[in-house]
């Protein structure tokens, strides 16, 4: 697709440009100036900032702080829950949000791609459709964790009610009581709220994927399957990565609905949660700096894996 | 023009919505006070000593920064008495609401004082706060008389003692009681509601049997069980009523003993007995539904929920009343303290008239204003049993509001406390989640000490 030039343009380019050049990129480094001071200051000075922090043995209220070197990290990997700081079980934590983030995100990327696929197709009052679907999505999530609360809830939830109707359940069940169900309805209300969302930035991808590709299948006489798996899902590539990664690393740091659910129940709460209980109830903002750490290379790690796999750079 | 005027009324509607968002989870209560009682009108009390203030402050061009309240009828009720204030002393008084949720609150002051700001002059305290923040309130003993001290509910005044400092003045205060069913306990044949936790029990067994043959969702008792700071609450007044006096005892955990083992056994009975198996979710607003929806013959909450059961929609109206909460036998029916102090920051600028801020705030006038204007229960016996505050608040006759007070040990784990109640309530909820007490509160009593001995 590359566009042939003519020798003697491409000469006077590059023989004009050298100072051109130094000139344009001194004026995108000016220009970059300003973004790059804000990013310094709301990103690069509070990631710095925790980590000096996850050194010490700084407090929220009171205190005086002294670097303790690794302590905090030598207690985080040895699980220590029984001191007088009363850590959270970070591991189980841990454990917990990723078995959150797998199940949600593949529901959410499944459900989310069949609906992109549907929305893609032409038909009547797709604007509409678009428009509703976001719903979910629009609502704090702090509200909607709250209203699903209300809808689990065992004597006067409209979930049991509506399953006894149907006689499916002869008695209440306490969704979220219940170690058998909780998770379970917390992936249900992430999927209820999270898929139009993901719909939405596949659908973005799908179109743009030009018509033509398709007729020039059809006379081939490739089957939709092929089409599917041929040409949508290569092309689709950069837009799943984005999803993913957008998804993924949302569903890492959930923290709205589980505290709205579940509080700080031991064996409920998420690295999230536990940061936030650790820094704020705990008291600890050092050992809290070091398990946000501890979170930030965990979703590093997840980003590194998704861009080698998905080859996004080279995009 | 014609965009800026359809966009203003949407951005305030959207702050409006967004300032409420918070409030949910931990004060959706507050916000719904308002229904049954805001029909009583009565007009801000004038300023006792307003004459020598005005003359001492009122060309000094004074103004005070107040963290006051943001639910229910509260900003309301701060308007109109610090307007009162101004009117009378001169002095001004800028009004912020604090964030709804408490953990935010909590938050917005400690920032405040690890930065040594002159920034709050005065500010409402949440009754668990004055142990984390009395080095940074100032101590009100040396401007109050011994007589006005003693107007207020001792209990609250001890809770709000630390070091020997007044750090904080009672403003309001709820407290744990029980809401039955009267109708339901003359059809079952029971002439009183339980005295006892073990009459509770089988009481609300009978009920909920012979309810449950209409009603599959119908409960004996709900209460708070959720992890989270009301869970502590609730378990301080299961033991304080069964002979354990505290959690806290001569300055040692005292959770692990016989009688906390038997009364939390009998606690974690109810779960998916007479209790729905989802208690351990509740919070108030979880509790309140199950009562005011006539699914529950009993229920533990604060005084507030007495208007929502009257409120429209409600399904108990006519049929409820309000009692002491059961204690087992040798010891005395409790109610755990709930509600909201006045304080005055050491690095305000104005701290002379920063506390005679509070002390019109903190005067009788003012707490039965805000008794009967905002429904908020007065720290004061004398406001309490004011004719005009018992008719906007029926509930506090006087075999209730005498009940014996009890506090979180607030004060003696300071900075500490919000990490103690956390192991308190977690491992409380633990037990109602099915496990064996006499496992878990060896360790919530080893945690406890450990913490006590931290400072």
């Amino acid at each position: 697709m590359k566009k042939p030039s003519s020798f003697a343009a491409g000469t006077i380019i590059h023989r004009g440009g050298f100072t051109l050049q130094k000139r344009q990129v001194r004026l995108a480094w000016l220009m970059l100036v300003p973004a790059l001071a804000v990013l310094i200051f709301v990103a690069l000075y509070p990631l710095v900032r925790t980590i000096y922090s996850s050194f010490t043995d700084e407090q929220f209220l009171g205190g005086t702080t002294h670097v303790v070197g690794f302590a905090n990290y030598y207690n985080i990997f040895t699980n220590n829950t029984n001191t007088a700081a009363s850590y959270p079980d970070f591991a189980a934590a841990t454990i917990l949000t990723l078995k959150f983030t797998v199940w949600s995100v593949v529901i959410e990327f499944l459900l989310g791609l069949g609906i992109a696929l549907v929305l893609n197709s032409q038909f009547k009052g797709r604007g509409g459709m678009r428009a509703a679907m976001l719903v979910p999505w629009a609502i704090p999530t702090v509200v909607s964790a709250q209203m699903w609360k209300w809808m689990f809830n065992d004597i006067s939830g409209v979930v049991n009610d509506f399953l006894m109707k149907i006689h499916v359940l002869s008695a209440p069940q306490s969704w979220l009581a219940d170690p058998s169900t909780s998770l379970a309805a917390v992936v249900a209300v992430d999927v209820w709220k999270t898929t139009p969302f993901v719909a939405l930035l596949l659908l973005a991808g799908l179109q743009v994927i030009p018509t033509d590709i398709y007729e020039a299948a059809a006379v081939d006489g490739a089957t939709g399957i092929q089409k599917l798996w041929r040409i949508t899902l290569p092309l689709l590539r950069p837009a799943i990565a984005v999803t993913l990664i957008f998804r993924t690393l949302d569903a890492i740091r959930v923290f709205d609905i589980f505290n709205v659910f579940f509080g700080s129940t031991i064996g409920k709460l998420t690295m999230a949660t536990a940061i936030q209980n650790t820094i704020v109830s705990n008291n600890e903002v050092g050992y809290g700096a070091a398990l946000s750490v501890v979170m930030f290379v965990i979703i590093a790690i997840f980003v590194v894996v998704y861009t080698t796999v998905f080859k996004v750079e080279q995009q | 023009m014609k965009r800026k005027l359809v966009i203003a009324p949407l951005a305030l509607a959207l702050t409006g919505v967004l300032s409420i968002v918070p409030a949910l989870p931990a004060r959706v209560h507050a916000a719904t006070r308002q229904s049954a009682l805001s029909a009583a009108t009565i007009s801000a009390p004038p300023v006792p000593n307003a004459a020598a203030l005005m003359k001492k402050y009122g060309s000094k061009g004074i103004t005070l920064t107040y963290v006051g309240d943001a639910v229910g009828l509260g900003h309301n009720r701060d308007l109109i008495l610090a307007a009162e204030f101004t009117k009378d002393t001169g002095i001004g008084v800028n009004i912020i609401p604090q964030p709804v949720a408490s953990t935010d609150s909590y938050s917005q002051k400690v920032r405040n004082f690890q930065a040594k700001s002159s920034a709050f002059d005065v500010m409402m305290i949440d009754v668990v706060w004055p142990g984390a923040f009395a080095p940074y309130l100032v101590d009100l003993k040396p401007y109050f008389s011994a007589a006005a001290i003693k107007q207020q509910a001792a209990g609250i005044v001890a809770n709000d003692t630390v070091g020997g400092h007044l750090v904080a003045m009672p403003w309001f205060g709820d407290f744990g009681i029980l809401y039955y069913r009267t109708d339901l306990l003359k059809k079952y044949g029971f002439s009183q509601p339980p005295k006892t936790w073990d009459e509770l029990t089988s009481m609300a067994k009978t009920i909920q049997a012979g309810e449950r043959k209409s009603n599959s969702r119908f409960s004996g008792f709900v209460f708070q069980g959720n992890a989270y700071e009301g869970l502590t609450c609730d378990a301080l007044e299961w033991l304080a009523s069964s002979g354990t006096p505290g959690f806290v005892v001569n300055g040692k955990a005292d959770l692990n003993n016989p009688k906390a083992i038997a009364m939390l056994k009998l606690a974690q009975s109810w779960v998916g007995t007479i209790s729905p198996r989802g208690v351990t979710t509740y919070q108030e607003g979880d509790a309140q539904v199950a009562f005011t929806s006539g699914n529950a013959a009993f229920e533990r909450n604060w005084p507030y929920a007495y208007a929502l059961n009257l409120a429209t929609g409600s399904k108990v109206i006519g049929k409820f009343d309000v009692t002491t909460l059961p204690a087992e036998p040798g010891s005395q029916p409790v109610g755990t303290v709930g509600g909201w102090q006045l304080a005055v920051s050491k690095f305000s600028k104005n701290i002379p008239a920063s506390v005679e801020f509070l002390r019109y705030m903190t005067s009788p006038a003012a707490e039965k204003f805000n008794a009967i204007y905002a429904g908020l229960v007065p720290t004061m016996a004398s406001v309490a049993s004011d004719p005009q505050v018992l008719k906007a608040q029926p509930y506090l006759k006087p075999a209730i509001a005498n009940v014996m007070r009890v506090t979180r040990p607030a004060g003696i784990f300071g900075v500490n406390y919000t990490k103690a109640s956390q192991v308190i309530f977690q491992g409380i909820n633990q037990i109602l989640n099915g496990s064996d007490p006499s496992s878990i509160l060896p360790g919530i009593n080893t945690k406890l000490n450990a913490i006590l001995t931290q400072h």
